[in-house]
């Protein structure tokens, strides 16, 4: 997985501004997609090419349930976040889509924006093309795999 | 070694005797609560799979809350796909507009939150119910679906941070004041996935509608729930509201936890959250004298009948600023007729207050008092991040209902022990 960074530092990016209420009577992806990130950067939407990545700080994703977040980036073409942590429904919201979330402590200061990355999930690698480093991260455990792998979390329960 | 509460309800519910933090499990849910924003999105998935069915509709509960009566035509068609699912699947426990509520204060109050019980709900603050020892924890469309699929969830068993509220609360400060006090202390990730358990001589004294208010904002420091010990109170609150059996389970005395916060609640002071964090708490007195365009009454961590009297009682007899805008809305029918019947809601009107019917909307953005550019709000509802209540260069303080009512006789942020 290849991308350029999208570097936010801040903590605490929460899901109202990833995507506002005021969006919620939709729940289209890809209409979802055009407001992606709207209020902590209204013009993020026509900086990214698909693929990009998102690099932000912790507690990434706080604050609303709402799953639209993961819909609005996942559709916009976001390749992955990666987050110094994250929140907890947010992260929960990603492993059942099988979309990738990927906790990386010290990724804040290692990627700066702009960085082209390219990333090996199942090794627990982030390769920093543009400075020639290599970030390892803690792979995902077994059972968030297997749900990836089924296509998520209904998918992977259905009879 | 012993169990916490959290960790006996999630052994109970995954069929083990045992289970320690960390575990991956399995877990019965046993009411799945549903509202207009994220069960369609649900459904659709579900439909979209094959995999249209209801685990068990006796334990789904549809309370449509956050764009009803419906805001526009996008959120009118929401609320119909809600309607045609309960309708296809004969889903009897709907609440219709006019039955309906603020569903985190209607689930308990209709008597669907029970001790020792699973509650799922695809929001955030469906922690609020854990005030009466049941284990809820709020979730994304896509667990959603799967719990209405299969009555079932995985979950990481938590691990458990204990609160000892500790001291009495002095005049004019409440149970808002002490939870926007442990947000300050810890931050808003202070309790990033853990169990967050209130225990203490001041919840003992609470009255079940007080601690509502701490556990809704668990969520607010990173909380998976906020839960306490059912006791007495617990158990006649859901007696008058439900017939049917439940078991109260409490923490065993050497239960561990990953830490144990004393707060001293005797020290504690009237407390307003400035922007764009529930962490930026402040002492009324830091805050007193900003001005405030709009005061908003309501919502599910403080939109409860206990609150509108706390308000009443400040606003009796008395007119708001001339230059502010004051809502109130009470969280519930039931909340709605003992306002009215007490005569608050006629305190209000007579204070030029604008009082409406139950709905989340302003609390999110949505609609019934959204905020302008450059605007205020003193707000006694739970998040005040950027563009919560309206445009992103507004801004929101969160405060209990005793200040807010105080603000908006002044205009400005205000100690409500100057009316009291």
């Amino acid at each position: 997985m290849k991308g350029k960074a999208h570097v936010f530092t801040r903590a605490h990016i929460n899901t109202d501004e990833i995507i506002p209420a005021r969006h919620l009577v939709i729940d289209d992806e890809a209409e979802l997609a055009k407001f992606a990130m709207e209020d902590i950067d209204a013009d993020f939407v026509n900086k990214m090419t698909p693929g990009d990545i998102i690099v932000a700080g912790e507690d990434f994703g706080c604050g609303s349930s709402r799953e639209h977040a993961v819909w609005a980036l996942r559709g916009a073409g976001v390749s992955c976040v990666i987050a110094e942590t994250f929140a907890r429904i947010y992260y929960r919201n990603s492993v059942n889509n099988g979309y990738p979330a990927i906790e990386c402590s010290g990724a804040i200061g290692k990627i700066d924006d702009g960085d082209e990355l390219d990333i090996n999930i199942a090794a627990g690698s982030i390769k920093n093309l543009t400075k020639g480093t290599d970030i390892p991260f803690v792979p995902f455990p077994e059972f968030v795999v297997a749900i990836a792998n089924a296509g998520g979390l209904l998918e992977s329960i259905k009879e | 070694m012993g169990m916490t509460i959290t960790e006996k309800i999630l052994a109970k519910h995954a069929g083990k005797d045992v289970v320690r933090p960390g575990d991956l499990i399995q877990a019965n849910i046993d009411i799945v609560m549903c509202h207009d924003v994220t069960t369609p999105p649900a459904v659709s998935m579900l439909e979209k799979r094959g995999m249209d069915r209801v685990f068990d509709i006796d334990k789904v509960v549809v309370i449509p809350d956050h764009f009803v009566p419906n805001k526009d035509i996008a959120s009118a068609e929401l609320a119909k796909r809600l309607r045609e699912w309960v309708k296809r699947h004969g889903i009897k426990n709907y609440y219709e507009v006019g039955r309906n509520g603020v569903c985190h204060a209607l689930l308990p109050e209709e008597g669907w939150v029970r001790p020792g019980e699973t509650i799922v709900c695809g929001d955030s603050h469906t922690c609020t119910h854990g005030a009466l020892g049941a284990f809820s924890t709020g979730v994304g469309s896509t667990d959603l679906a799967a719990a209405i699929y299969s009555g079932e969830l995985w979950f990481k068993v938590p691990e458990s941070i204990k609160f000892e509220l500790n001291g009495a609360l002095s005049k004019g400060v409440y149970s808002k004041d002490i939870i926007l006090d442990i947000i300050r202390r810890i931050g808003v990730d202070g309790a990033l996935y853990k169990a967050m358990e209130f225990v203490g001589p001041v919840v003992d004294a609470l009255s079940i509608e007080s601690r509502f208010t701490i556990t809704n904002m668990a969520i607010e420091a990173g909380g998976k729930s906020g839960i306490m010990n059912p006791d007495a109170k617990t158990a006649a609150y859901v007696r008058e509201r439900s017939d049917k059996e439940f078991t109260m389970v409490s923490s065993d005395s050497d239960a561990e936890y990953e830490a144990v916060i004393d707060i001293d609640c005797s020290a504690l002071e009237p407390m307003v959250a400035f922007p764009h964090l529930p962490s930026n708490g402040k002492t009324v007195t830091e805050a007193q004298g900003l001005k405030m365009d709009q005061v908003y009454i309501g919502s599910c961590t403080n939109g409860r009948i206990e609150d509108l009297r706390v308000a009443a009682e400040i606003l009796k007899g008395k007119k708001i600023a001339s230059d502010i805008r004051c809502l109130v809305v009470p969280a519930s029918p039931d909340c709605w007729k003992k306002a009215e019947e007490e005569g608050l809601l006629r305190t209000f009107v007579d204070a030029e207050c604008a009082v409406s019917l139950p709905t989340c909307g302003a609390c999110l953005g949505g609609y019934m008092g959204v905020l302008a550019a450059g605007e205020k709000c003193l707000s006694t509802t739970n998040r005040n991040f950027v563009g919560r209540m309206g445009s992103p260069e507004s801004e929101v303080y969160l405060a209990s209902p005793a200040t807010a009512a105080a603000s908006a006789l002044t205009g400005v942020i205000t100690d409500p022990r100057e009316f009291m």
